[in-house]
Parts: structure tokens; C-alpha cells; sequence
């Protein structure tokens, strides 16, 4: 029996070297990874910024996007198991189906989640902990409804393309899925900060994230503002789980969206919550710390990093990087 | 909760008036037969009642370990209105004691199993001084992701900490040196978890009743102003931070004992929201609230095993429709210090006034959940 203290090998290891070696890799991984927690994390940060709501639910509207990929890939006649041989152009509509798909689907369930779960609470004017914990029974009662449906276990993985390694970079390996992932998430995000900050129905979210009762006055029909705010989350998080199931190796899973959901808030409020910018930088980082951390102290150890990151951040600056600013008027 | 009319006081109200107006004497002629009642509740297994498919004092204790969690977290969500969605981290840290310090599988010093209930909740409380003091400078939902970040990270650690032993656990926990559980039946450990509770009850009740409770109650209606008006916010924050670590520690520890195995897998967050649903459920701020809000959230379950593939699905669903329609809980907490602050308010002015929008606990007044 071994002491308590004196381990034959202590808890927890340093590896510097492995994270010199390692670190372009880390890098071009952690912002394909980033990517993902950024189009999640702008899901949280519209609804929060509007409703100043913790809208703990999003995770499983991300789930929903999964399990709605994968039902387009089996239903296009796609099985897990060798990757089929398809022109770039089946490629790019097949996935551009499925990304409809799981956009609609995640869209759809938001809107739904909004319609049953919250808007009732708000014409009740419920206090906070009251969405809050009904946040979290939905988030029960649909991860619930995808384990009844599609049981315990992972959905094998179909995929569509393999990584493939497109050339290197600092000595990295960029893979296309790499380079796709990043592309994407830049650009739903330049699309919805496009949305937010240029178009008519943005300015409805921004002032109704500013004050919702002058909003109102001003002829904004909020209930309008925070179904489209719901609405472009759950399309963001459709997308997301699409990219999702191209990178990590397995199939979607009734609870897999719980840990995503968690890492996604945690770049939401790394970056500020509330600022959609915030949220591309806090997705970006936390991929890019994790994937550091992995290499320095481990695979098992990477959650605990994204949760310290978070800790410290908040510590020292309770709002975030960049601060809240859904509300604040930007030109 | 936000006006108050004079007019036609609901009917809840007035029983519970008539129970603030019963003599002491009268309280505990009442009281005495019902605590009895809960004590013999293992060994009477009433029809209807008792669970089919799980023994039942073993439910029974499932339901006891659940309110002492919710008096609990009472007190630091319900009394100071600190939203804290890591506090299965607690519960973990005092099974954890009671397993390191009992188990033949730790090679710690072998503590009586008494002791290490004790020992469980000054443990819990330092971690709660050191959870504490970084994080609780933050508000509501910051303080609600910083703590659900805590528990993770315990979690986490005790999954990957090689000393606590991850999935293979302890085993025995709770045993003395010979190897003989502390108690060989659940009823026993049932009986001892509810004389646990009461003597919490009456601390924490006391507690209340004090001038921490009513700080605790200045800071949950609005930090600022109970700041400006002098109260030491963060020490009294700290306070219940603390309190409730320990109570939550307690639990976890005789969670460890009854069971006898303890390892990484009963602490994830799901269990935490658990632990908080019965909180909200029952009527956060409200004891006897809490107590029902976990008996129907570890009960039900247990009792309706037939529908054990759709008990959380259900209880989800629940949770929303109970939400919607009664937010305030099964029994809405009231404050006897606000409501009489409430009365005096009305004589004066003759019109209800209005609780603080900022609180987690108050009602928005200007629209929309802000």
C-alpha cells in the first residue's frame, strides 16, 4: 500500500518539451476546435445579451444539430464505416444539405424552446433562478427525448471526408478539415455580426439588448426581437454541430452536447457575454489554451484547463475580455 | 411576489399565519407527532407509499441525504441568494473525506466513522473559504458559471488524481478497522440522518433568525444597498458559502457511509441541478419548502420505478410546467422579517412595495427577465 502523498508518479506531469514540439499543431487544432465553442458560444451570447439569460438549453439545441446531421447522412443512403468516394462538388452539396438540415432542425428546436420553456415565464415576469431552472428541465426533458429515441449509445460516425492533410505550416500539419472549420466559423460570425450590427432586424436585437422597454416605445416588437435572437443561435449551433461531427471522431450521443455546452458558455464569458466579438475570441482562445494544455499536462487533464482559464478570467475580469456590449451601440 | 394586496389574502397564507400565531407549545404538540411519524416511516413501509421496486428505507434515506443537500443549499441560494450550481463539489469533498479516512482501499490513518463526519464538514468549509474568497466578489450568473466551473473541476480531479482512485473507488467505506459496517441496515442509518437534519434545522433556523440571516436576507434582496446600509457583504457571503459547504459535506459523507463505495461517478453536474431543482422546487428560501421540494425529487423516482425510462424526461417536463405556473415553488419562501417590514410598508402607505428587480429571488417589475 502506498502512501497517500508519495506516489510512484506524481498527479500531474509537466511536459514543456511535448508542448514546444507540439505547439503549431496545438495551434492549428485549437483554432479548428475554437471554432466550434465560437458558433456555439454566439448562440449563449445573443440570448444573453438580449434576455440577460443563461439559456443553460443550448447545449442540447447543439445536440438536436448532431443528431439531425447524422439522420441526413444515413438518410442519403451514407453508412458509418469506409469513407465513400465522392467528386468535391457531391461533397460540398452533401454537405451543404446536411448543414441545412441541422440548422434547420437546431433553429426549429430553439424557437420551440423559446415558444414552450421561456415565454410564458416572461409574461409572468418570473425572476431570474426561475429561467434558469427551467432552462435546465428543458435541457433534461430533450437530451430525455433524443436517449428514448435514438437509445444510450454513440450513432456510429459517418464521414463524409477525411482529413486530409493539405500542407504544413511551421512545421504543423493543416488539415482540409482544419482549414474548413476555421473558415466557417469566421464566416458565420462575420455574417452574424454582419446580421447584428448592418441589417433592420439587428438593430431590433441590439436595442431591445440596450433597453427593452424604450425598445418597445420605439416601436420594436420584442417578442419578435427575441424569437429571431433565439432563432439565430439554434441556426449557429446547427452549423456548429455539423463542423462538430466532421472533426471529432464519433457519432453524436443523447448527452454529448453537455460538456460543449459548458466549454462554449466558457468562451462566451471568456470573451464577454453579450459581445459577439467576444465570443469569437473567447471560442478561439479557449480552443487554443486546451489544446496547450493537453499537450503540457495531458489529455485528461484538458477540461480542468478550460474551467481554470475560466476561474482566473472572471477573477480578474468579471466581464470578460472584451466586456458586455450586445447593448452598447456600436456604429 | 411583487405587490401585496390587503384584500382576499390567499388561502396558503392564512394557514401559514395561523401557524406563525400557535403558541410554542402548540408548535411542538403538532410537530412532535409528525417528527415521530417521519422516524417510524421505515418501519410502518405504509401502503401506496412505500417504494416497490427499491427497499424502501433505503428510499427512505435516498430522500434524507436529499433534504439535508437542500437545507444546505438553502442557505447559500435560498437565504443569501448566491446561485451555486458547483455545490455537488462540496458533497464529493465530504464522501471523499469519509472514504480516504475509512476505507481499507486508503491508506490514511483509520478514523472511527463518527469522526468523520466532523472532519467531513471542517474540510468542506475550507473548501468553501477557499472557493469563496475569489469568486463570490462576482454576481448571479457570473457566480453561477464560476461555481458549476468548481464542481467540474473536483470532479474532474477526482476522476484523474491517481491517490483518489478514480472509477475503482473505495470500497468499505465507513467500516471500522475490523471491517464491520458502521450500520448493517438502512433504516439505522435513515434514523441517524434525520436526527441529523433536525439538529441542522434548528441551527440553521436559528441561524435565521439571527443577524447573519437577516444579512443574508439584506444581501439577497440587494447587495448594494445592504452594502451602503453596512452590512459586510462578502463576509457574510463567505458566511454562507460556508455553512452551506459544511451541510453539504455532512451529506456527502453520510451518503459515503451508507453506501459504503464511494467513487468519481455520483458527482457529475446533473446531480448538482438535481440538488438545486429541489431547492426552486420546494421554494427556495422556505425550509419546510426545501425539505418537500428534495422529498419529490429523490421520492419520485425511487417510487415509480415502472417508469424508470422516462423519470427524467418527466421530471423535466415538470420542472418547466411547475416553473411556469408556480415559480416561487411548492411553497414560496416568506421572509417573516420582509413580511412584517411588508405590513408596517402597507399600513404607512397603504399600497405594497417593490422588491428589488436586481434580486435572483425578487420578480422583475420593469418587464422582461433582466
Amino acid at each position: 500500500m502506498t502512501p497517500f502523498l508519495a506516489q510512484s508518479e506524481p498527479w500531474i506531469s509537466f511536459d514543456v518539451a511535448g508542448l514546444a514540439e507540439q505547439f503549431w499543431n496545438n495551434t492549428v487544432d485549437g483554432l479548428a476546435l475554437g471554432g466550434i465553442y465560437a458558433l456555439v458560444a454566439l448562440g449563449y451570447t445573443l440570448v444573453y445579451g438580449v434576455l440577460k439569460l443563461i439559456n443553460f438549453a443550448h447545449s442540447e439545441v447543439f445536440v438536436v444539430g448532431a443528431f439531425a446531421t447524422w439522420l441526413t447522412f444515413y438518410g442519403l443512403g451514407f453508412r458509418s464505416g469506409a469513407t465513400p468516394a465522392l467528386s468535391v462538388f457531391e461533397i460540398i452539396l452533401f454537405l451543404a444539405i446536411a448543414c441545412l438540415a441541422a440548422m434547420a432542425v437546431s433553429g426549429g428546436t430553439a424557437v420551440l424552446l423559446e415558444r414552450v420553456a421561456y415565454r410564458p415565464l416572461r409574461k409572468r415576469n418570473a425572476p431570474r433562478l426561475v429561467f434558469l431552472i427551467t432552462a435546465i428541465g428543458a435541457s433534461f426533458a430533450i437530451q430525455q427525448t433524443l436517449r428514448l429515441i435514438f437509445g444510450l449509445n454513440q450513432q456510429p460516425q459517418i464521414r463524409l471526408l477525411q482529413p486530409e492533410p493539405l500542407f504544413r505550416l511551421f512545421g504543423a500539419t493543416v488539415t482540409n478539415i482544419h482549414i474548413i472549420l476555421f473558415v466557417a466559423a469566421v464566416l458565420l460570425w462575420f455574417v452574424a455580426d454582419y446580421f447584428v450590427n448592418r441589417t433592420r432586424l439587428g438593430r431590433g436585437i441590439r436595442a431591445v439588448a440596450q433597453d427593452p422597454d424604450t425598445a418597445t416605445l420605439m416601436g420594436v416588437n420584442k417578442e419578435r426581437v427575441i424569437v429571431i435572437t433565439f432563432l439565430v443561435g439554434g441556426l449557429l449551433a446547427g452549423a456548429a454541430a455539423l463542423f462538430y461531427m466532421m472533426r471529432i471522431p464519433q457519432g453524436a450521443i443523447y448527452n454529448g452536447g453537455f460538456l460543449l455546452g459548458i466549454k462554449a458558455f466558457t468562451a462566451a464569458v471568456l470573451g464577454g457575454i453579450g459581445n459577439l466579438r467576444g465570443a469569437l475570441l473567447g471560442g478561439f482562445l479557449l480552443g487554443l489554451v486546451e489544446n496547450y494544455g493537453q499537450s503540457l499536462f495531458g489529455g485528461e487533464w484538458k477540461d480542468i484547463v478550460a474551467f481554470v482559464v475560466l476561474i482566473v478570467v472572471l477573477m480578474f475580469r468579471p466581464t470578460g475580455i472584451l466586456g458586455e456590449s450586445l447593448g452598447k451601440a456600436r456604429v | 411576489m411583487t405587490t401585496q394586496t390587503v384584500s382576499a389574502p390567499p388561502k396558503r397564507r392564512s394557514i401559514r399565519e395561523q401557524w406563525n400565531n400557535l403558541s410554542r407549545p402548540a408548535q411542538w404538540a403538532f410537530l412532535i407527532p409528525v417528527v415521530v411519524l417521519i422516524y417510524f416511516l421505515p418501519v410502518l413501509n405504509p401502503p401506496l407509499i412505500a417504494t416497490t421496486g427499491t427497499d424502501f428505507p433505503t428510499a427512505m434515506f435516498d430522500v434524507a441525504r436529499y433534504a439535508l443537500v437542500a437545507i444546505g443549499l438553502n442557505v447559500v441560494v435560498g437565504q443569501a441568494g448566491l446561485l451555486d450550481l458547483g455545490y455537488v463539489g462540496f458533497f464529493a469533498v465530504g464522501a471523499y473525506v469519509a472514504a480516504l479516512f475509512t476505507s481499507p482501499n486508503s491508506s490514511l490513518h483509520h478514523l472511527p466513522y463518527l469522526w468523520t463526519l466532523p472532519l467531513a464538514m471542517v474540510v468542506t468549509m475550507i473548501f468553501g473559504i477557499i472557493l469563496g474568497t475569489p469568486t463570490l466578489r462576482l454576481r448571479g450568473d457570473y457566480l453561477a458559471i464560476v461555481t458549476l466551473g468548481f464542481g467540474e473541476i473536483i470532479r474532474l480531479v477526482a476522476d484523474n488524481v491517481d491517490p483518489l482512485r478514480g472509477q475503482s473507488g473505495f470500497e468499505r467505506v465507513g467500516t471500522d478497522a475490523n471491517g464491520t459496517p458502521f450500520f448493517a441496515n438502512a433504516t439505522a442509518w435513515y434514523w441517524l440522518t434525520v436526527t441529523i437534519i433536525i439538529a441542522v434545522l434548528l441551527l440553521v433556523g436559528n441561524l435565521e433568525r439571527s443577524r447573519v440571516g437577516r444579512a443574508w436576507v439584506s444581501i439577497r434582496e440587494d447587495e448594494d444597498v445592504a452594502e451602503i446600509m453596512g452590512v459586510p457583504v462578502f463576509k457574510f457571503k463567505i458566511w454562507a458559502f460556508v455553512i452551506g459547504a459544511a451541510i453539504g459535506g455532512l451529506s456527502g459523507a453520510l451518503y459515503a457511509g451508507k453506501l459504503g463505495f464511494v467513487n468519481n461517478q455520483s458527482f457529475d453536474v446533473i446531480t448538482s441541478m438535481l440538488f438545486l431543482a429541489a431547492v426552486v422546487l420546494g421554494g427556495a428560501g422556505n425550509k419546510v419548502g426545501v425539505l418537500l421540494g428534495a422529498a419529490v425529487v429523490a421520492y419520485l423516482p425511487l417510487r415509480f420505478v415502472q417508469l424508470a425510462e422516462y423519470n427524467y424526461l418527466i421530471f423535466g417536463i415538470a420542472l418547466i410546467i411547475l416553473m411556469i405556473f408556480r415559480p416561487q415553488g411548492l411553497l414560496g419562501a416568506r421572509q417573516r422579517l420582509l413580511a412584517r417590514g411588508r405590513q408596517a410598508y402597507q399600513r404607512l402607505l397603504g399600497r405594497g412595495e417593490q422588491i428589488s428587480g436586481e434580486s435572483a429571488l425578487a420578480a422583475d417589475t420593469t418587464g422582461g427577465p433582466r
